[in-house]
């Protein structure tokens, strides 16, 4: 069943965390180039689809299939999904002590890329990245997210994605807690520093974010399901009105019967 | 309790056959006043060293095993050979060498020429090639570097002066133990002033004695100088002897600074049980760095006694406990005076069934005014199997000192692997990469090509393929 034309295609996914089941049969699908919004209401399930593409082992698919370019997604381990195109940016990314951000990115990039750049070479890959990000440059010798304000880590996934150049980027909530000169610059991050054909998929509650980064598409999920797709007007609706119409139609009083 | 005689007639030499080669010589197993005399006779040793074996022999007879610890109830000290001379033949056959050892040289990238002197299959590593120019410079500027047996021939009066004057033998029994039955170690005296550049290293990059089980190291750094010194090396230390029980002794006279680098990986059969301990006088700097790695139990507080003011004391030590071993180790830092200075960091990994202990000893004695210490000790659990503990016992009789102490446990978190995963780093290279993170404050402590290896051996460590 490839796409010829489908970056990433997810079909009625059914995803479970412990006993209970937060996607209820999710339908998405991305083209590539395209930028994708998903918004809603917390607790709703966003983040969940975010961490179950990027394949969080406490995650479990019941039903479904997530295919990219063709492939079967759901077969794969986290670190093949990353190599195959899949970026995430987390929404609370891990610190890890004694790593440094530039060490830990060459690792990834090579192994990404299945290239071999010297410490030199990409040093010089991450300082013209770097200095687009406004990052100053003592932040590359720095431990991976160690002592990151929230800001700083926000930017340092933004970054991580502008040298790994993926196919894909998931921007989990990448908006959140970032001042408007952050969030301008993260946002042309987003806008420049990824190929023509990279695909975004914008995971946010708010349609600030959503002023920087244009969507081709926005997507609504409540309570676990996708039920209204549209345009970038969709999110001005959203903006106005708030989720409480979307939330009567279709939240637990609204139809909820598989 | 019989112990089998120690008879050094004929019967039990075995002669090399060409006369520029000293005789090979093993003893029996077990230890007897005997056995003591013959080890002094056999080096022809002035008789106060003599009479100073035999009474730590007397002393070790009498102190209790160290029950506070690692279990040591299974050693047995009538099944140990207490003195080797293999000097031009090898010990051991190297056909007989444990696989995963070999492999183990292979992984790290141990020269071949040095793989076989590792395992005791070759007596002698040809280090003089690499160290002959070096160690000409040292000579010039009166820096005397030899195995201590040597110096007690050659520097006679300087070995009189400091042997047991910082490790005495009543201090504890098997400090009792090495000084009866000593053998090999190294001696180095650094004259006033003098800063020696590159680390010293000892082991099989320098002198074969050093290979020894109950080896005796001195270091003297006279006013104001300075040097590095490392010993041991990160490919496991094979050994068909399960006991290896040194002493270090290490003078920092005023000014002076002393950097002593361990890297110790033993093979499991082996119990490492050291006393290591320094005495720091004015303004002088003591680092103990030390990586614990292998063995069946090892025991080991790198100790400093702060003797004079301005006097300081830097501990940082590391220990993997796999499946089927106890690192006990840490450190004891004493502040006899004042405005003196400690640190010590602690860290320990722990997998499978492996147990690590933290065990540490801050002393600010009373009228002491104006010291600082700070402890800080982190443990790694690997997994639900392992097992850590910490003891830390700080003592302090001065209202004035200022005292830090932090201790965490950690378990790898699925969380940390998971993130590097989705930067495309395989699961085991993440593990990997989150563990040389932990242990990264040791690392950049050894010079690169160390740095490297330890590295790469925690990397076997996890592929548990290390012996």
């Amino acid at each position: 069943m490839t796409e010829k034309n489908g970056l990433l295609t997810v079909e009625n996914l059914k995803v479970k965390i412990g006993d209970k089941e937060i996607l209820k049969g999710v339908d998405l699908k991305i083209g590539p180039g395209e930028v994708h919004a998903i918004m809603g209401p917390n607790g709703t399930g966003k983040s969940t689809l975010a961490y179950a593409l990027a394949g969080k082992s406490s995650y479990e698919v019941t039903s479904g299939s997530v295919t990219m370019e063709g492939e079967n997604v759901l077969e794969m381990s986290p670190d093949e999904r990353a190599r195959k195109g899949l970026f995430l940016a987390f929404q609370y990314p891990s610190e890890v002590p004694g790593v440094t951000v530039d060490n830990f990115l060459r690792v990834a990039y090579n192994t990404i890329k299945k290239e071999e750049l010297s410490i030199w070479e990409f040093r010089n890959l991450l300082k013209e990245k770097m200095e687009f990000l406004k990052i100053d440059e003592s932040f590359s010798g720095r431990y991976l997210n160690e002592g990151f304000s929230g800001g700083e880590k926000k930017r340092n996934e933004i970054l991580q994605m502008a040298v790994l150049q993926p196919k894909l980027a998931v921007l989990d909530e990448t908006d959140s807690g970032l001042d408007i000169d952050a969030l301008q610059i993260v946002a042309k991050g987003v806008n420049e520093l990824l190929p023509e054909d990279s695909s975004v998929l914008v995971i946010t509650h708010y349609q600030r974010i959503l002023r920087y980064i244009k969507p081709d598409f926005v997507h609504v999920m409540i309570e676990g399901r996708i039920v209204e797709t549209g345009g970038g007007e969709l999110a001005e609706k959203l903006e106005e009105k708030g989720y409480d119409w979307l939330k009567e139609k279709y939240g637990e009083s609204g139809k909820d019967s598989d | 309790m019989s112990l089998p005689t120690t008879d050094i007639g004929t019967e039990e030499y075995k002669y090399g056959f060409s006369d520029d080669v000293k005789p090979e010589i093993i003893f029996d197993k077990g230890l007897s006043r005997k056995t003591v005399e013959d080890i002094s006779n056999i080096k022809s040793e002035p008789g106060w060293m003599t009479d100073l074996r035999l009474k730590a022999y007397e002393i070790f007879l009498e102190k209790p095993m160290p029950e506070w610890g690692a279990d040591l109830s299974e050693i047995d000290f009538d099944d140990i050979i207490y003195f080797v001379r293999a000097s031009d033949k090898k010990m051991t056959d190297w056909d007989d060498v444990p696989a995963e050892i070999k492999e183990t040289f292979e992984k790290l990238g141990i020269p071949e020429s040095e793989r076989k002197f590792l395992a005791g299959a070759e007596a002698q590593y040809d280090s003089e090639s690499v160290y002959g120019a070096l160690q000409g410079e040292w000579e010039k500027q009166g820096v005397i570097f030899v195995d201590t047996d040597t110096a007690l021939r050659e520097h006679e009066k300087l070995v009189k002066k400091y042997f047991g004057s910082v490790v005495p033998a009543a201090d504890n029994k098997l400090a009792a133990l090495n000084t009866a039955v000593w053998s090999g170690g190294s001696f180095l005296y650094i004259p006033k002033g003098v800063k020696v550049g590159l680390p010293l290293q000892a082991y099989f990059r320098i002198n074969t004695q050093n290979m020894g089980q109950f080896e005796r190291t001195m270091i003297i750094a006279d006013e104001g100088s300075n040097v590095q010194y490392i010993e041991g090396c990160t490919a496991p230390t094979y050994t068909t002897n399960s006991l290896h029980s040194a002493v270090v002794e290490i003078i920092c006279k005023k000014d002076s600074r002393v950097r002593y680098t361990t890297l110790q990986n033993w093979s499991g059969n082996v119990y490492n049980l050291v006393t290591k301990r320094a005495q720091a006088y004015e303004n002088a700097t003591m680092e103990w760095i030390d990586a614990n790695l292998g063995s069946k139990v090892t025991m080991k507080y790198p100790s400093v006694y702060l003797m004079e003011r301005g006097a300081k004391a830097d501990v940082i030590s590391i220990a993997f406990a796999n499946t089927g071993q106890h690192q006990d180790v840490g450190s004891k830092v004493v502040h006899l005076a004042p405005y003196t200075t400690s640190k010590i960091i602690s860290k320990s990994i722990s997998k499978g069934k492996g147990r690590s202990t933290y065990r540490g000893l801050v002393k600010i004695h009373e009228g002491m005014e104006g010291c600082k210490s700070n402890v800080n000790c982190d443990a790694l659990l690997l997994d639900e199997a392992s097992a850590t503990d910490t003891y830390p016992y700080i003592e302090i009789e001065d209202p004035t000192a200022a005292i830090e102490h932090e201790a965490t446990v950690s378990k790898l978190s699925d969380e940390q692997i998971f993130y590097l995963q989705q930067r495309g780093i395989p699961e085991d290279e993440a593990r990997n990469m989150i563990i040389n993170g932990f242990i990264e404050p040791f690392t950049k402590l050894l010079p690169l090509e160390y740095a490297v290896e330890m590295n790469r051996l925690i990397e076997l460590q996890m592929e548990g393929s290390v012996g």
